[in-house]
């Protein structure tokens, strides 16, 4: 990696002022994307901002009709938390099938999050879920946020601190790891919610993107025959040595009866 | 008295000796040492297939903070090309293309990966920083990553000195006679594959560490390789012009080889030229994303076989034409691959009256292939056991039925194959039917059946294989063009209170030999194991050695033990016969303790090796004092394990995935001396097995771009693609080695893919499917499953 500086803020303030001084700096907290990025010299960072000393940004809190999750909360922690295990078991599963433990133990959902890697979980989640991002400066609906392969809302410099999460009547996860990374090659996640049935796709295309075929047959019929005969387009999906667009447009299929047969 | 408890001897399954100093972080690895005043070496290499180097400007990268030096194909074009172990000859008898393999790139980079310049630098760091300011203009070249593409009319040259990019042509065994029998035939049953390209991916990436003493002039590399004198030789000889007396090769705790590390790489002669130059250490560890560029890979054949058949089942001849990538150079053992380790056992466990093979060996703009885990044997394993299966389909036999039909009967050892081996011993009926028995082949069908109303598709797959190892006798090797012999070097010092220190040339990464040595060395000598040490691995303590690979370690290596301890036990018994005033005639020597037959007058070894290091009551005017004796042992012929394999896979319908849910592996090693390291030899190579059929491969892109270029890609197995591998043996004995042993290492690599491809076809047969190409990933079964769904709803 290249040489550059670095900086443990212990507010949100203080690491915000230091990220809008710069635009090559970058913010670090488990480090499971940039440090890779970092040690292959594909990211020249003018310093990192580690914020794992920022205490406000971890926990998770359960509140009326909503959980709230720190930024800084470590997918281990979400995977073992009481409150998401009682009100969104789905999530608390998806968390538990992020990489392998060494980066649940590292990995946060802020992070994941704010990356929006295509072949990342918790993308999924946060659309299907219908969240809402929290940063320091305002609140972006999860359908604002998502803009596509590594792109989201967030502008230079502002710091995703919480995703309030409403609690669905029923949400489920399935996946099919990719057999070398093992990131997701095909996710999806569905959910019934007081807004309606989302059913969102990760991994298969370039971002996270929502099935409305699926949304409308599981509003009609909330079972896994209802999507076993909708197939997804091709067009626009990933293909690569692991599968081609039609193996995962197939595999949407797949996964989301899945996911509704495992929805709790 | 010196009693070896039976538990530590031959035959028990002693925990490893090794294992204190790895499991508590004490294991001290190449990249673990660090010289005094050392730098540290970062290699540029070329981002292009195949690429004219029209200039390389170093001078910004020289001006950079904390650099030592930068070297590029210029300044070491002096230096002698890295050589090649073996030299094949052409049908017509001519030698194959053997074009210079350069240090540094010379003109040309003929594979994304080839050294094209070295930065050498205060910290690692300043090296990649100055590496990146080197400019290097290219004049990017077409080029030929795959067989068909090199050996196309008019494809991009690699090599002015191999025409077409051909390194040989090659053939053995009768034509004329296999033409015949093909004539005569009942059926013949015709089949292509192709298999695999593996990156072996040891845990430890390589690293080479040279030194330099100006005052003696002796030259010092630590290195991560199998077989340090073989490097020793290679370097010193033929690229650096060192003499041995001057060059000493130290390979340390080894993290893994596979095969991987037992070639002479640029890097190890880049460093030890560095440090001369420079009058200071100079260190070089790879990355993994490096060790995928610059390390050899494996197989990667293209194939077309025909079997004969008579009406009865009987094989009548088989006919095989391959072609094998050699990569962009020459690697150590390369060209030997295809051919000897390959052609040769293409009778496999058969009766097979008439063989003819010919191999192609071609250059590709591709990192180097050459031996990996099996080295030849698991491709011939795997053409001929898929070949067999298919035979059994499109004859409407049995697939057990076929095999042991056509089994070399076991009282017909030893039996000479057609293509050149005599397989000394053997049973291939018993391993056979111990693996049906231990595997519930019976009762296959009830579990298939319970798969399917679970939404499974199950298969079962067996496959019966030989191999030849334990290389090799050096007469024979160097008929067939090896440039070395393939000896093994033991030296047993005993102590003078008795304890024993065992020098061997065979090297131990992963192996455990600390600990099976230690025991056949107590077992023979009757001394306590924890008396027995054992060191390997450096060639100013081991007298000379040819190292590990190709599973010789115990059958050439423990055989020179064997030897040398027989010399110590001659020499004790004289001293013993002096101590105890009887005639040497009368002396017997057990379980360490030498006595006068019939009496009851003995005296231990550690009195005897007393004895001989204070002579003061001694026969000194006939024998010289210590107990020291080194021997040579040249193996009179490979030897030849074999056995069984059979594997039950699961198929998801829906996703395609393929998960081993059986393994059973019976295996003929012969005589085993530590039982729990021969079944984790067995299990880490039915792993790396399952990987070839299931997982892994090294796919380039038209550009000659490696697209599995990390673990981002590239599917290694994991241990939750993995079922428990049953593990058992049934020994016959080598008849030409003093142990009676055979060699473990490979056995697992060599025969599980075909059982693995075997099931997977098993599995889908509803589809109507006669093959399935390795690596059988989840996409690739999901489209067979769909086409064959969608051609059933077709009719």
């Amino acid at each position: 990696m290249y040489d550059f500086d670095y900086h443990k803020p212990s507010s949100v303030a203080d690491a915000v002022k230091l990220l809008s001084a710069d635009p090559d700096a970058r913010a670090i907290s488990g480090g499971q994307t940039l440090l890779p990025a970092l040690k292959h010299r594909l990211n020249r960072p003018t310093y990192l901002v580690d914020l794992s000393g920022i205490a406000e940004l971890k926990g998770v809190k359960r509140e009326g009709d909503k959980v709230t999750v720190g930024a800084l909360t470590r997918h281990i922690e979400v995977q073992n938390s009481p409150e998401v295990k009682s009100a969104i078991p789905a999530l608390a599963h998806m968390a538990a099938v992020i990489g392998d433990i060494q980066v649940r133990n590292r990995g946060t959902i802020g992070g994941s999050v704010a990356n929006n890697d295509p072949a990342a979980d918790y993308p999924s989640a946060v659309l299907g879920l219908g969240a809402t991002v929290v940063t320091d400066k305002r609140r972006i609906a999860a359908d604002d946020f998502f803009q596509g392969m590594f792109t989201t809302a967030l502008e230079p410099g502002e710091l995703l601190t919480a995703i309030e999460f409403p609690i669905p009547e029923k949400a489920g996860y399935a996946k099919m790891r990719n057999p070398a990374s093992r990131y997701v090659m095909v996710g999806v996640f569905v959910a019934k919610t007081k807004g309606g049935v989302r059913v969102v796709v990760n991994g298969a295309g370039p971002g996270v993107f929502r099935q409305t075929e699926m949304e409308q047959a599981l509003s009609a019929n909330w079972s896994p025959d209802a999507v076993a005969g909708i197939k997804q387009a091709s067009e626009g999906l990933n293909s690569d040595i692991h599968g081609s667009a039609e193996y995962r447009a197939h595999l949407v299929t797949v996964m989301a009866k899945r996911a509704v047969a495992d929805a709790g | 008295m010196n009693v070896v408890a039976p538990f530590e001897g031959i035959g028990a399954s002693v925990r490893r000796k090794e294992d204190l100093r790895f499991l508590s972080g004490r294991g001290q690895y190449t990249d673990d040492i660090a010289r005094p005043g050392q730098a540290h070496a970062y290699i540029l290499r070329s981002p292009h297939a195949h690429a004219r180097i029209l200039k390389v400007d170093t001078a910004a990268a020289r001006a950079m903070p904390g650099v030592v030096a930068v070297y590029t194909g210029e300044d070491t074009k002096g230096l002698g090309g890295i050589p090649c172990g073996w030299q094949l000859h052409n049908k017509d008898g001519s030698p194959m293309a053997e074009p210079r393999h350069p240090v540094l790139a010379e003109g040309k980079a003929r594979h994304v990966g080839d050294p094209v310049a070295v930065v050498v630098a205060e910290t690692r760091a300043q090296a990649k920083d100055a590496a990146e300011a080197i400019e290097v203009e290219y004049e990017v070249l077409p080029a030929v990553p795959t067989l068909r593409e090199a050996l196309a009319p008019g494809a991009a040259q690699l090599h002015d000195a191999a025409p077409g990019n051909l390194c040989y042509d090659w053939h053995i065994g009768d034509k004329a006679v296999t033409d015949a029998a093909f004539a005569q035939a009942h059926k013949v049953v015709r089949f292509e594959t192709t298999n695999n390209r593996l990156v072996p991916n040891a845990m430890e990436p390589r690293a080479a560490i040279g030194d330099y003493d100006p005052t003696t002039g002796e030259h010092t590399l630590w290195t991560t390789s199998q077989n340090p004198h073989v490097i020793r030789l290679l370097m010193g000889a033929f690229v650096l012009n060192i003499p041995e007396s001057r060059l000493r090769v130290v390979a340390p705790d080894v993290g893994g080889g596979f095969g991987s590390k037992i070639y002479h790489y640029a890097e190890e002669a880049i460093v030890t030229w560095a440090a001369s130059k420079l009058h200071r250490p100079v260190k070089w560890t790879a990355d993994r994303s490096e060790a995928f560029i610059s390390d050899a890979h494996g197989r990667d054949h293209v194939t077309t076989c025909e079997l004969a058949l008579d009406e009865t089942g009987k094989f009548l001849g088989l006919r095989v034409d391959t072609l094998a990538n050699m990569g962009a150079y020459l690697s150590t053992f390369a060209p030997c691959v295809p051919t000897y380790l390959y052609a040769t056992l293409l009778s496999g466990v058969y009766a097979m009256p008439t063989i003819y093979a010919e191999v192609k060996a071609v250059f590709t703009s591709t990192v180097a292939v050459d031996a990996y885990r099996g080295a030849g044997r698991p491709e011939a394993t795997y053409l001929l056991e898929r070949l067999v299966d298919v035979a059994a389909a499109e004859t409407g036999m049995d697939r057990v039925e076929i095999r042991r039909r056509n089994f070399i009967p076991t009282d017909a050892f030893p039996y000479q194959t057609p293509v050149a081996l005599q397989y000394d011993s053997g049973d291939y009926f018993s391993t056979l039917d111990a693996a049906l028995e231990t595997a519930g082949w019976a009762d296959f069908e009830a579990r298939r059946a319970e798969a399917a109303k679970q939404g499974k598709l199950r298969g079962i797959g067996i496959s019966t294989y030989v191999e030849a190892c334990g290389i090799a006798p050096s007469a024979v090797v160097g008929s067939l063009g090896a440039r070395a012999g393939l000896y093994e070097v033991g030296t047993i010092r005993v102590h003078p209170t008795g304890s024993v220190t065992v020098l061997t040339g065979a090297h131990s990464h992963g192996q455990g030999h600390e600990t099976t040595f230690a025991q056949l060395v107590a077992d023979r000598l009757g001394v306590p194991l924890s008396q027995v040490d054992v060191v390997h691995g450096d060639t100013a303590k081991v007298p000379f050695g040819m190292g590990t690979y190709g599973s010789r370690s115990l059958a050439v290596g423990g055989s020179a033990m064997v030897k040398a301890m027989d010399k110590v036990v001659d020499k004790a018994k004289k001293i013993a016969a002096h101590l105890l005033e009887a005639s040497v005639q009368d002396i017997e020597f057990e379980r360490g303790t030498f006595r006068v037959a019939g009496t009851d007058r003995t005296k231990a070894l550690a009195e005897v090796s007393l004895a001989a290091y204070v002579p003061h009551n001694y026969p000194i005017e006939e024998l010289e004092p210590g107990l020291e004796e080194t021997a040579f042992y040249d193996p009179k012929n490979f030897t030849y394990p074999g056995g069984c394999h059979i594997c039950e896979v699961e198929i998801e319908r829906d996703t395609g995935k393929a998960q081993v849910v059986n393994f059973t592996a019976v295996d003929d090693v012969g005589r085993v001396i530590n039982p729990m390291i021969v079944e984790g030899q067995v299990q880490g190579g039915v792993a790396q097995g399952i990987g070839q059929a299931l997982m892994e491969e090294a796919v380039y892109d038209e550009a000659g771009q490696l697209l599995s270029g990390s673990m981002m890609d590239y599917s290694m197995p994991r241990a939750e693609d993995l079922p428990m591998v049953g593990v058992a043996n049934h020994v016959t004995l080598c008849t030409h080695n003093p142990l009676g042993v055979k060699g473990c290492g490979e056995v697992g690599a060599i025969g599980s893919p075909p059982a693995v491809m075997n099931a997977v076809v098993d599995a889908l047969r509803e589809f109507g499917v006669r093959h399935v190409e390795m690596p059988a990933t989840p996409a690739k079964i999901w489209n067979i499953i769909n086409a064959g769904a969608q051609r059933m709803a077709a009719e």
